[in-house]
């Protein structure tokens, strides 16, 4: 799932305060789970500009809703009638929500209320851990499992930099050093031997945007 | 004879680093070339050590060259993608210097431009098989180019990494990869160190020891707390002390000299790396303690 961090509220109020009539507008669905841009969230945020505002002595209407998802129109398009009566939305979505939405809205800014950061696991409630990098060209089958470009700092291919300590990285002790954990799981799978090979540099091409892809078989039925 | 030779001939090389400054002020940097120049076999200049930036290793390597001495171009994957590197590589090639030693490098946040985007668009072990391509004539893409490259090309490997089977790994991979040189992180445990040595000696490579001077117990305490890779043995950290503080430094450069003469009187390795970290002064007195000069 996408995770987001909502942003710091000097900044998002900065970004509201001269405007009139402002849509908290929520997501419900990835964003909602790392509590930072549901609909409950978008809630709480608007309730937190309306005090603000009022502590400012500033004129802003400031309303919230939500849907179920910002990155596919037909979730957002039944609301749109409401949603073009506001001078700016303030979108608790990921970044992908928030272009989506300005793609679609016509002479309405929508600005982001949240940083979106990674795709990542929730190995516990409320915890979220980036896992994979989504660069285009999937290596895992040589990796034990274990993804070297989402989670070693370097994105290295082939083993542990001079800086690994103790089975932690050198940017972190926090951060375990990913070629520790791929060389045992491969022990364990008693599958080294895949380490010992040299794995050529990779094909960046496949990770840098634009990207976008059509489904084969849909785009075949289509025609 | 060039560094390839010394070592090709059985010869105990010594090497040392250059760090080239921050700032167009190379005034102390030529000081330490000349007190380097004569005494050592080739100076090691070091790209953007720690990730702090400085002036380019490639820059001073060519300075080095200019003042009579062989350089070894340190390249780091961090700040250049492979188009970066081999452009690079070709400006060494053309400008004399033949020696590069391929590291993926320090991460930025150990520098001092951490919001820096790091780059990786390769590391070493891929490094080293771009250097084998150019020394063929090809790039890395496979086109050819007119002119081939002639590089004696290193790396680097930590013997006292911990855990020590995956860094081991990793240094298989770069010998394949075309490694012909290697230098070590800071040794300080000798017998430790033949240990590796005797594994190492399997492979068609040569090894210089990383020699670091300790300047003081505390010194050593921090490295063996916050550096990964090098552990500095109880005894030495008692020889320091023991010295007190005024002559700890004394202490320190003995210790440097008794292990290079160790190394060098039983062929354990085929030369040492000092990486005199700002003592660049000292290092002929350390290789005259240590019988090498």
């Amino acid at each position: 799932m996408i995770t987001g961090e909502q942003k710091p509220f000097e900044e998002i109020w900065n970004m509201v305060k001269d405007f009139k009539k402002v849509l908290v507008f929520g997501c419900n669905t990835c964003v909602a789970v790392c509590h930072a841009g549901g609909g409950k969230e978008a809630e709480i945020l608007a309730s937190l500009l309306r005090m603000r505002a009022a502590q400012e002595g500033a004129a802003i209407e400031i309303n919230h809703a939500a849907v179920e998802r910002h990155c596919e129109p037909e979730f957002f398009q039944p609301v749109m009638d409401n949603v073009r009566t506001y001078d700016l939305i303030l979108s608790t979505a990921c970044g992908v929500g928030v272009n989506l939405l300005s793609e679609n809205i016509g002479e309405i800014p929508v600005f982001p209320a949240i940083n979106t950061e990674f795709f990542g696991a929730v190995p516990r409630a409320g915890e979220f851990t980036e896992l994979c990098a989504g660069c285009g060209n999937c290596i895992l089958h040589l990796t034990g499992g274990i993804c070297p470009i989402a989670r070693c700092s370097k994105s290295l291919l082939n083993g542990p930099c001079g800086g690994t300590n103790n089975g932690n990285c050198e940017v972190s002790p926090d951060i375990k050093c990913a070629w520790v954990q791929i060389y045992d799981r491969l022990k364990q799978l008693n599958r080294l031997d895949q380490m010992k090979e040299i794995n050529e540099a990779k094909d960046w091409s496949k990770a840098q945007g634009p990207r976008n892809f059509k489904v084969k078989v849909l785009e075949e039925i289509k025609k | 004879m060039s560094f390839r030779e010394i070592l090709d001939s059985g010869k105990f090389a010594v090497t040392a680093e250059i760090g080239p400054p921050k700032g167009t002020d190379i005034k102390e940097m030529y000081h330490h070339i000349e007190v380097l120049k004569g005494k050592i076999d080739v100076a090691n200049v070091t790209d953007n050590q720690s990730a702090v930036m400085r002036i380019s290793s490639l820059a001073v390597c060519k300075i080095v060259l200019d003042n009579g001495m062989e350089p070894v171009l340190q390249m780091t994957c961090r700040d250049r993608n492979r188009i970066g590197l081999q452009a690079d590589l070709l400006g060494a090639s053309v400008l004399g210097i033949h020696n590069v030693l391929c590291l993926t490098g320090d991460h930025v946040n150990a520098g001092d431009h951490k919001q820096a985007k790091s780059v990786y668009d390769v590391e070493s072990v891929q490094l080293l098989k771009i250097v084998e391509g150019m020394n063929n004539g090809k790039d890395m893409s496979g086109n050819e180019m007119k002119g081939a490259t002639n590089f004696y090309a290193g790396a680097v490997v930590t013997p006292e990494a911990n855990p020590l089977e995956p860094q081991l790994v990793k240094f298989e991979k770069k010998v394949k990869a075309g490694a012909k040189f290697f230098q070590t992180q800071a040794i300080y445990d000798m017998e430790k160190f033949k240990s590796f040595m005797t594994y190492a000696r399997k492979f068609p490579v040569k090894m210089l020891a990383g020699i670091v001077v300790l300047k003081s117990a505390g010194m050593a305490n921090f490295m063996n707390k916050n550096v990964p890779g090098i552990t500095v043995p109880q005894d030495l950290i008692e020889e320091l002390k023991a010295a007190g503080k005024e002559k700890a430094l004394e202490a320190g450069i003995n210790i440097a000299a008794r292990h290079i003469k160790q190394l060098k009187d039983e062929k354990i390795c085929d030369g040492v790396h000092i990486m005199a970290i700002g003592m660049e002064d000292k290092v002929p007195m350390i290789m005259e303690r240590a019988g090498l000069l």
